[in-house]
C-alpha cells in the first residue's frame, strides 16, 4: 500500500501544474459487503452515473465483513486520508452506527460525500388480504398491538424493524409491543408473506418493482414524503393516509476524515456535474433507485437530522441508552 | 405444457449459441477447480466472477449462464477434496468426508471419485427436469412452508441425524452442544443483542459456515498431518486405478433417488441449501440401509447419497429464485443480485418479461450437468493421481489455499486466525476422539432451529401449539419419530430371528 501512495505521490508532484487541484487519479468505490448487494449496486451507479465527470473510470472492489463495521473501520484508522476512495453507506449504516455496532467512531468521523439515490419504506400486504388500506392495520395496532404480525427481512434495531417501530408508535403503541419476526433478508420475509406466515410486511418501494405487476402482493402504503412517480403512482403515502411515518433509504458514499478539501470538492463538483444530466437519472431508475441528490454540505446537513432522529427513536425503543 | 416445452425450445436455442455453450463448459470447468479447492465454494466462485462478467460486458443471458454453470461446477467439485483429503471443498460437502475419504484410505479414490460424479449427475439432472415442469407449483408450495414447518423439519434433521453417534454418545452430544454454541455467536435477530461477540466487529454477523468447516475440519486435519509426518507415521495411499462399476451402480441406485428427491425438495425450501439437504440425505439413508454398520468406513450408498442430494438441491434453490424472485441459497442471493445489476428485476414475472434469460439459464443447466459429467469422469484418474503428492508438498499447498480461500470470502484477515484457532481446537477435539461431523451439524441445523423457533413463537405470541398447527410439521415429527424407532425395532426383530 505504502509504494501505491508514493507512486501516487510522485506522479501528483510531476502532474502538479496541470491537475493542482485534485489527486483523484484512480477513483475507487468500496462496497462493504460482498458482490450482488445494494452497496455493490450503489457503487455500480458511481461507476456509471460519474463516469463522464472523471478523468479515469470508477473501480469497484469489495470489502465484507461485520455488516459495513469493517469498512467503517478501516476508514477511520488506516485509510483516512484515501481521497481516490469513497465507500458506499446507507440508512442502515447510519442507524448501525448510532447503536453502536460500528465500534467508537460516529457520523463525525467521516465525510459525507454524495448521494447515489433513495427507496423508501413500502407497507405490503398479500393480495387476498383483509387489510384494504393503512387505516385498517393501524386501526388494528391501535386496537391490539398484539393482533397483528408485522415481519422484515432485519433484525430487531434494523432499518426494517425501524419502519415497523414507527407505524407502531403512530398508532400509540411502543415498538416494544409489536409481534415482529425478523427473518434472514427480505426474500425470506416476502415468501412468508406469501406463503401467509406473516401478516404485514415492512419492505422497500423498490423491491416491489416484480411484484406489482404479477398481482401477488399489494403496497398499502409508500412511506415516502411524497407521492412517488411512475409505477408507484398508484399507491397513497402514508401521510397522505393521515399517518405521520416516513421512512427514506438514502444510498450514498463517505470518504476518510483527513482527505483534502480539494480532493473532497473534486469529488463534490463530480456528484453535482452528474446530478444536472438526465443520465444520471436513468442510471438511477435502472438500478431501482428514485433520484434524492444531496452532495457536500447539504448531504452532510440532512445526515446530521436524520442521526437526531434517529437517536430518539432508538432511545425511545430501548435500543440505546 | 405446451408454454414448457416453448419455453425450453427458446431456452436451448440461447443455450446452445456457440458463445454462451462456451461460458456454460467455461463455468463448469471453472467451478469444477474452485469447489475442489478446499475454501473456495460456489458462493466465492460466483462472487469472484460476477464483476468480471460485469466488466466484460457480457449478455445478461451470458453472465448469468457462466455464473449458474460455476454454481453447479461447484457443487460438483466440492466432493474431490472431500474424498481425496478428507477436508470439504465446500459446505455442501461436509458429509462427502465420511465415506468418500474411506474409499480414498482403502486404495479406491478412483471409484470414489467416478460414482460420486455419476451420483451427482443425476441429483442434478432430477432437479433440472423438475424444475423445468413444475416450478410455478413448487414455488408455491415452498412459501407455504412456514418458521413452524422448518422447526419440524429440523428435528427431522436432528433425529435422523441421531445416527452418526460415533463410539461414545456423550462426545457426541458434547460436539452436537459446542456446534450449538458456535450458531449462537452473533446479533441476534429477535432482539438485537450482540451475543458472545467481546466486541469484536468481524463476528457481529457470526461466524460463516465455511469458516467453521474449513478450520474445524481442514485445517485440523492438516494439522494432524503434519504430525504424523513429524512423527514418520504417515500411511503413504496406494495410487490406485480403480472404477465405478455397473455393481455400484446397481447397489446405489435407490440411494440416489431417495437422495435426489430429499435434495431437491429441501433445495426448493427458501433458507436451507446444500448442506442440511446433504446431512438429512446421509441421516435418512444411513437410517434406512445401514444394516451391516458399514456407513462411514467407505459404503458407496454412504457417498452417493450427499452428492446426489447436494447437486439436487443446488437446481431445487433456482426454483424459488427464478418463479418469486426469491434466493433459496446464499449462491442464488448472489445470482439474484447479479441480475440486478444486469437491468434484469428477477421475480414473477421474469419468465415471461425475459424468457431469454429465464429459459436460457434452465437449458444451460441441462447442458452443464451433461457437461459436467463428461468433463469430470475423465479427469477422475487425474485428480486421484493428487494422493501420489509427496505430503511435505501437499499439506503447505492445501494450507496455502485454504488460507487464500478463506480470505477471499470476506477479504478479512480476522476469518484467518478464526481458521487457526478452529483448526487448533480441532485438532486437540480429533486428539480426545470426539468426531468433528456433530459439530458441524449442530452449527448449521441448530442456527436454523433457533432462529425458525422463534420466529413461530413470535407469529403465534407465545403460544407453542403453532408448532403442531398444519399437517406438514405434523407429518415430519412423525417422520422423525419413524427414523428414531424403525431402526430400533428391526434390529430388535433381527435378533429374535437370530436367537430362534
Amino acid at each position: 500500500m505504502k509504494i501505491v501512495y508514493l507512486a501516487t505521490a510522485m506522479a501528483c508532484a510531476v502532474a502538479a501544474p496541470a491537475f493542482a487541484q485534485s489527486t483523484i487519479d484512480k477513483p475507487e468505490c468500496i462496497a462493504p459487503a460482498n458482490p450482488g448487494g445494494g452497496f455493490d449496486l450503489t457503487c455500480r451507479v458511481a461507476q456509471t452515473g460519474l463516469e463522464p465527470h472523471l478523468t479515469a473510470p470508477v473501480q469497484v472492489t469489495f470489502m465484507p465483513g461485520g455488516i459495513g463495521a469493517v469498512a467503517f473501520n478501516q476508514f477511520n484508522t488506516n485509510r483516512t486520508d484515501d481521497g481516490s476512495a469513497i465507500v458506499a453507506f446507507s440508512t442502515g449504516s447510519l442507524l448501525n452506527i448510532i447503536v453502536g455496532k460500528y465500534g467508537a467512531f460516529d457520523e463525525n468521523d467521516v465525510r459525507w460525500l454524495g448521494t447515489a439515490g433513495a427507496d423508501f419504506g413500502a407497507v405490503v400486504v398479500r393480495a387476498d388480504s383483509e387489510y384494504a388500506s393503512l387505516k385498517d392495520v393501524m386501526d388494528d395496532l391501535a386496537a391490539d398491538p398484539q393482533s397483528v404480525v408485522v415481519g422484515a427481512g432485519g433484525s430487531v434495531g434494523s432499518q426494517d424493524w425501524m419502519k415497523g417501530a414507527l407505524l407502531m408508535r403512530e398508532a400509540g403503541g411502543t415498538p416494544m409491543q409489536m409481534r415482529y419476526v425478523a427473518f434472514d433478508g427480505g426474500g425470506d420475509a416476502i415468501a412468508a408473506l406469501l406463503g401467509g406466515s406473516i401478516e404485514v410486511y415492512t419492505g422497500d418501494v423498490g423491491e416491489m418493482v416484480p411484484y406489482l405487476e404479477s398481482g401477488e402482493m399489494k403496497v398499502l402504503a409508500t412511506l415516502s414524503p411524497d407521492r412517488l412517480a411512475a409505477p408507484f403512482d398508484q399507491i397513497p403515502t402514508a401521510k397522505e393516509q393521515g399517518y405521520d411515518v416516513e421512512w427514506t433509504i438514502m444510498r450514498g458514499f463517505y470518504m476518510g476524515k483527513d482527505v483534502s478539501d480539494a480532493d473532497y470538492q473534486a469529488w463534490v463538483d463530480a456528484f453535482e456535474a452528474a446530478y444536472a444530466t438526465d443520465a444520471f437519472a436513468n442510471v438511477q431508475a435502472e438500478r431501482g433507485l428514485l433520484p434524492l441528490n444531496l452532495s457536500g454540505e447539504a448531504l452532510t446537513a440532512s445526515i446530521n437530522g436524520t442521526m437526531d432522529e434517529l437517536r430518539a427513536i432508538a432511545t425511545e425503543a430501548g435500543l440505546i441508552k | 405444457m405446451d408454454t414448457v416445452l416453448s419455453g425450453l425450445a427458446t431456452g436451448f436455442a440461447v443455450a446452445l449459441d456457440p458463445f454462451n455453450l462456451m461460458l456454460v463448459l467455461v463455468g463448469c470447468f471453472l467451478g469444477t477447480l474452485i469447489g475442489a479447492l478446499p475454501g473456495l465454494g460456489p458462493i466465492n466462485g460466483v462472487a469472484i466472477l460476477l464483476p468480471i462478467a460485469y466488466g466484460l460486458g457480457f449478455q445478461p443471458e451470458a453472465a448469468l449462464i457462466l455464473l449458474a454453470g460455476i454454481y453447479y461446477g461447484a457443487e460438483y467439485g466440492g466432493r474431490i477434496s472431500s474424498i481425496l483429503l478428507n477436508v470439504p471443498g465446500d459446505a455442501g460437502a461436509v458429509m462427502t468426508t465420511l465415506d468418500g475419504n474411506p474409499m480414498a484410505r482403502n486404495g479406491e479414490a478412483g471409484r470414489a471419485l467416478s460414482l460420486s460424479a455419476v451420483a451427482s449427475f443425476v441429483g442434478g439432472t432430477f432437479a433440472v427436469i423438475l424444475m423445468s415442469l413444475f416450478a410455478p407449483a413448487l414455488a408455491k408450495f415452498a412459501v407455504t412452508f412456514g418458521p413452524a414447518d422448518y422447526v419440524a423439519l429440523m428435528v427431522f434433521a436432528f433425529a435422523s441425524l441421531a445416527s452418526l453417534v460415533g463410539k461414545s454418545t456423550v462426545k457426541t452430544l458434547l460436539g452436537a452442544t459446542i456446534g450449538l454454541m458456535l450458531a449462537t455467536i452473533g446479533i441476534d435477530a429477535n432482539t438485537g443483542v450482540a451475543r458472545y461477540t467481546f466486541g469484536i466487529p468481524d463476528i457481529l454477523a457470526g461466524i460463516d459456515f465455511l469458516i467453521v468447516v474449513v478450520g474445524l475440519f481442514g485445517m485440523a486435519e492438516l494439522l494432524s498431518l503434519v504430525e504424523h509426518q513429524a512423527r514418520g507415521t504417515l500411511k503413504s495411499l496406494p495410487v490406485d486405478r480403480s472404477f465405478v462399476r455397473m455393481a455400484d451402480l446397481a447397489q446405489t441406485k435407490w440411494t440416489i433417488a431417495r437422495a435426489s428427491v430429499i435434495g431437491f425438495f429441501i433445495g426448493i425450501l427458501p433458507g436451507t441449501g446444500a448442506s442440511v439437504a446433504s446431512a438429512v440425505a446421509y441421516g435418512t439413508e444411513k437410517r434406512i440401509s445401514d444394516t451391516h454398520g458399514t456407513f462411514g468406513t467407505g459404503d458407496v450408498r454412504g457417498l452417493a447419497a450427499p452428492e446426489a442430494a447436494n447437486n439436487a438441491a443446488a437446481g431445487g434453490s433456482m426454483v424459488p429464485m427464478l418463479t418469486l424472485g426469491i434466493p433459496g441459497s446464499g449462491t442464488t442471493a448472489i445470482l439474484l443480485g447479479a441480475l440486478l445489476m444486469f437491468n434484469i428485476q428477477p421475480g414473477p414475472m421474469m419468465f415471461a418479461q425475459r424468457p431469454e434469460v429465464a429459459w436460457g439459464l434452465v437449458a444451460s443447466m441441462y447442458i452443464g450437468n451433461v457437461a459436467l459429467l463428461v468433463i469430470n469422469l475423465p479427469l477422475v484418474g487425474l485428480f486421484a493421481r493428487m494422493l501420489t503428492i509427496p505430503q511435505h508438498y501437499l499439506t503447505p499447498l492445501i494450507a496455502v489455499l485454504a488460507f487464500i480461500g478463506i480470505y477471499t470470502i470476506v477479504g478479512n484477515p480476522h476469518d484467518l486466525f478464526m481458521i487457526t484457532m478452529l483448526g487448533v481446537f480441532g485438532w486437540f477435539l480429533r486428539k480426545l476422539d470426539f468426531s468433528l461431523a456433530p459439530i458441524i451439524l449442530g452449527f448449521v441445523l441448530g442456527g436454523l432451529f433457533e432462529d425458525n423457533l422463534r420466529r413461530a413463537l413470535s407469529i403465534s405470541g407465545g403460544d407453542w401449539g403453532i408448532l403442531v398447527q398444519n399437517w406438514k410439521s405434523v407429518l415430519l415429527y412423525l417422520l422423525a419419530l419413524l427414523v428414531v424407532l424403525v431402526p430400533v425395532v428391526l434390529a430388535r426383530r433381527a435378533r429374535k430371528v437370530a436367537a430362534a
